[in-house]
C-alpha cells in the first residue's frame, strides 16, 4: 500500500472532475468544451488508478488504458465534428449549432 | 513520496483552474499540457509508472497535438504577424514554465533522493502485471477497444470529409432556370 492517503487522491480526482464539469457548463466555445471533457475523463482515470493502488491489483490500470483508448477515439471524432460544424456555420459557438438542420 | 504527491496535486489543480479561466486557446492548451504532466507525476507517486508514461505520451502528446492541428486549420485565415508577436510575450509562457519547473524539480528529487530500500512501503503495480492481466482475463476488452478505435477512424474520416456537391446536369439546368 502506498504512503499517499487514498482520501486525498480521490479528493484530487473529484476536484479535477468538478473543474471539468464547471468548464463544460460555463464555456460556449466547442473546442473548450472538448478540452473540458478530456479533463473529466482524465479525472475518472485517476480515480481508477487510485483504486488499483489501494488494492494492489492491475485492474485499475487496465481500466485506465481503456479510458485512454476511448478518449483517443472520442477526441478524433469530436474534432472531425468540430471541423464540420465550423465549415457549415462559420463559427465555434455551440449555441449556434442548436438548429438540427443540415 | 507523500510530499511529491501533494505538490503535484496542487500543480494539477492550479493549472486546471487556469485552463478553465483563460480565453486564448493556445494558453489553454499550454496549461492543459501542464495539468496532464502533473497528473502523470501523481500516477508515478501512486505506484503506476507505466500509466504515467502512457499519460504523457497519449494525453499530453497525441491528443493535445491533434487539438492544436485543428486550431491551426480553423484560425489560418485570421493569423498575422502581429498576433504571432503577441504570443511570444513572457506573460504567456511564464506561468506554465513555472509550474513545469516545479514538476521537474520533483522528478529530480524522486530520481536522486529516493532510496530504493525505503520504497517497500510503496508497492508498485508494474507494467508486467498489467500486461499479463490485459492479455489474460481482459482480452475481450482489448478486442472491443480495437473495434472502438476502428469505428473512431472510420467515423473521423466520414465526418471530416469535405462533401463535394455533385448535381446532375439536368437538375443543374433546372436549378439555373428556376
Amino acid at each position: 500500500m502506498s504512503t499517499v492517503s487514498m482520501e486525498a487522491a480521490l479528493l484530487l480526482a473529484g476536484i479535477l472532475f468538478m473543474l471539468g464539469l464547471i468548464s463544460v457548463l460555463i464555456r460556449r466555445n466547442i473546442i473548450f468544451m472538448l478540452v473540458s471533457v478530456e479533463i473529466m475523463l482524465n479525472a475518472a482515470g485517476l480515480a481508477f488508478i487510485v483504486a488499483g493502488t489501494r488494492w494492489v491489483q492491475p485492474d485499475g490500470q487496465i481500466m485506465f488504458i481503456f479510458i485512454l483508448t476511448m478518449a483517443a477515439a472520442e477526441v478524433s471524432v469530436g474534432l472531425a465534428l468540430i471541423l464540420q460544424i465550423y465549415h457549415q456555420l462559420k463559427t465555434l459557438d455551440s449555441d449556434a449549432a442548436n438548429i438540427m438542420k443540415g | 513520496m507523500e510530499l511529491t504527491f501533494y505538490i503535484a496535486a496542487t500543480v494539477a489543480i492550479l493549472s486546471t483552474v487556469m485552463v478553465i479561466t483563460r480565453y486564448n486557446m493556445i494558453h489553454v492548451l499550454l496549461y492543459l499540457v501542464v495539468s496532464f504532466l502533473a497528473v502523470a507525476v501523481v500516477f508515478f507517486s501512486l505506484g503506476a509508472p507505466f500509466m504515467a508514461a502512457l499519460e504523457i505520451i497519449i494525453y499530453a502528446g497525441a491528443i493535445v497535438v491533434l487539438i492544436i492541428f485543428v486550431i491551426m486549420m480553423i484560425n489560418l485565415s485570421q493569423e498575422d504577424v502581429q498576433r504571432e508577436k503577441e504570443w511570444l510575450q513572457p506573460a504567456v509562457w511564464v506561468g506554465p514554465a513555472l509550474l513545469s519547473a516545479v514538476l521537474l524539480a520533483e522528478l529530480a528529487y524522486i530520481i536522486t533522493a529516493a532510496n530504493p530500500t525505503q520504497t517497500e512501503a510503496l508497492v508498485a503495480v508494474d507494467a508486467k502485471v498489467v500486461g499479463l492481466a490485459l492479455f489474460g482475463p481482459y482480452i475481450l476488452g482489448v478486442q472491443l477497444s480495437g473495434i472502438l478505435l476502428m469505428a473512431g477512424i472510420v467515423g473521423a474520416y466520414h465526418l471530416g470529409r469535405q462533401k463535394k456537391k455533385v448535381i446532375h446536369r439536368f437538375l443543374q439546368e433546372r436549378s439555373a432556370a428556376a
